[in-house]
């Protein structure tokens, strides 16, 4: 899984947690929440579905990693290549 | 895996299958927990179910869903709602009020979903108070309400603080009182809050099939999930090791074990479930004092031809506005007007029938002390009794002409709200203190709901998805 794979991941998963969002044109060194309308539930809810589609735990003190899509992309990296091995 | 000691075990168990315990098990059911929601009664929804009297179908409690946001704004609570739990936006399928208002002797506020409204009527009855009144919206707008470690703060004080004129005060009050305080006479301002946004800022707004269309949604969406619900399965107690809930044994006498137990029951019935004994001093303490009585009319024709084309109508006949408990049966001085017709239903839809809800304070005490033929007799003589003081703030609709051409009547009393609720007192919105956290004295039992403190049918939605957040998801239960 890529950089960039990921990020695609993510944003499917915003997709279905705020289907009302305009996901077009969204910046990844940007902050998710300075450009959509997200808020603390629905990064509970990025969380859980991470857990729930590829095995990956985010604890709570770490959500802070998840903040843009560059951030989560390379906070995620290792995580995807320790559930994939 | 902990706490399995024969016995059929789970991540979660709900006690309660109403908004809250709906929703809070839509939230696990989602993130793949075993969860069974578990409910007394043969209906679902609670405090917010329906029921069948006379070939037709009634709801128990709703008049008007608040919090009625459109379009599905973000940062509103039934735009939370409605994300958390994966719904399509139109689930709930909600048509605003037409227009409401608080009467008062020798003054009338209107409002709607549009706040300008409400404003415009201050300022029109109240022009030397605007200024104060608008003090007042800037001070609740920045209320944050929703930090649930926040400690109790008298709305009296904090009100009077800002808005000088007593009669505007008391206006303002009564809606939100009637519409979810649990407390006498004041309330916890975050609450004054949470509901003044609900009722004045978002609004009211009801499905054309009523309370039921709710449930259908949140039923569907829980069954879709896995979730699994057991009716007529009343819980006895709860089972306890070392401080921690470990499960609950049912009225049959089976046990049920899981690692989170979510009580909808009540703060104060949650605790009897815990075997504190339910006349101790600590549980009356806590037990709300308000209950309420309701009339519901059936007509052949729409209100609005007999002279009521608004949505609610909240009056009081007194000087000063009483938020207590009632010491006659029924406390006559103020109350509720619904008519559920007065809504803006799509396509030029409408009710079959006409309706007409009066709702006022009662006392629980008289109410389930009667026995039958007294209890019948009372709803009896005040039944019309509580149509004629409503009708009183209805200039236009006669009690006279109403009584003439009511095809169907039912009425509700504290007794048939301990029923539906199983609330000790018959208490509609609960226990006076709140436990908004969702803590309570033992591990691993958490309270959702009415005693969690968010109001309304929204508020109880978003509390069983609080909480579910909150202590089981994130509660390092994964």
């Amino acid at each position: 899984m890529t950089k960039e794979d990921i990020k695609k991941v993510v944003l499917d998963i915003i997709a279905e947690i705020a289907p009302d969002e305009d996901l077009s044109n969204v910046k990844p060194s940007i902050r998710l929440r300075d450009q959509l309308d997200l808020d603390s539930m629905d990064f509970l809810d990025i969380v859980m579905e991470l857990r729930k589609k590829f095995g990956i735990e985010v604890p709570e003190d770490e959500y802070i990693n998840l903040a843009s899509l560059d951030s989560c992309a390379d906070y995620l990296i290792p995580k995807f290549k320790s559930v994939q091995a | 895996m902990s706490g399995s000691k024969g016995g059929a075990s789970f991540d979660t168990i709900i006690i309660g299958c109403g908004m809250a315990g709906l929703a809070a098990g839509i939230r696990l059911a989602m993130y793949d927990k075993k969860v069974v929601i578990l409910e007394k009664h043969n209906a679902p929804g609670g405090l917010n179910g329906f029921y069948f009297a006379g070939g037709r179908k009634f709801d128990v409690g709703l008049h008007a869903v608040t919090n009625f946001t459109e379009p599905f704004s973000r940062g509103t609570p039934l735009g939370t709602v409605m994300r958390q739990l994966r719904l399509p936006k139109d689930a709930f399928q909600l048509c605003p009020q037409k227009s409401s208002r608080i009467a008062f002797p020798g003054v009338d506020l209107r409002f709607s979903n549009d706040f300008d409204l409400l404003e415009a009527e201050v300022a029109r009855a109240f022009p030397e108070d605007i200024d104060d009144f608008r003090r007042l919206r800037k001070t609740v707008l920045n209320y944050d309400a929703l930090d649930l470690d926040k400690g109790y703060l008298s709305s009296r004080e904090t009100v009077q603080g800002i808005i000088r004129n007593p009669v505007l005060e008391d206006m303002l009050f009564c809606p939100l009182m009637f519409y979810g305080n649990a407390r006498e006479r004041d309330m916890d301002f975050g609450q004054y809050v949470t509901l003044w946004k609900a009722i004045f800022e978002e609004g009211f707004a009801r499905p054309l099939e009523g309370v039921r269309v709710m449930i259908r949604a949140l039923l569907d969406r829980y069954r879709s999930l896995g979730g699994v619900r057991r009716m007529r399965c009343g819980v006895k107690r709860i089972i306890r090791d070392n401080g921690r809930a470990i499960g609950v044994e049912l009225e049959s006498g089976e046990e049920l074990f899981a690692d989170n137990i979510l009580s909808t029951a009540g703060r104060t019935e949650t605790e009897v479930l815990c075997g504190a004994k339910s006349d101790s001093a600590a549980i009356l303490a806590n037990t709300g004092a308000l209950s309420f009585a309701e009339t519901i009319s059936v007509l052949p024709e729409e209100p609005a031809k007999l002279g009521c084309d608004e949505t609610i109508v909240f009056f009081n006949d007194s000087e000063k506005f009483s938020y207590e408990q009632s010491v006659d049966a029924i406390d006559l001085r103020s109350g509720v007007i619904c008519c559920p017709n007065n809504y803006s239903y799509r396509d030029g839809e409408q009710l079959e029938e006409g309706l007409l809800r009066i709702t006022t304070m009662a006392s629980h005490a008289l109410w389930t002390g009667y026995d039958e033929e007294t209890y019948l007799r009372n709803k009896e003589a005040w039944f019309p009794q509580m149509v004629e003081s409503a009708l009183r703030f209805m200039p236009g609709m006669l009690a006279e002409e109403v009584f003439a051409k009511t095809v169907f009547t039912d009425m509700f009393t504290p007794r048939t709200i301990t029923k539906f609720t199983s609330h000790f007192g018959g208490a509609v919105y609960g226990a006076p203190d709140k436990s908004k956290n969702g803590l309570t004295e033992y591990d691993k039992l958490f309270l959702a709901g009415t005693d969690q403190g968010f109001l309304g049918i929204v508020g109880a939605m978003l509390s069983g998805i609080s909480m579910a957040n909150r202590h089981i998801l994130m509660g390092g239960n994964g």
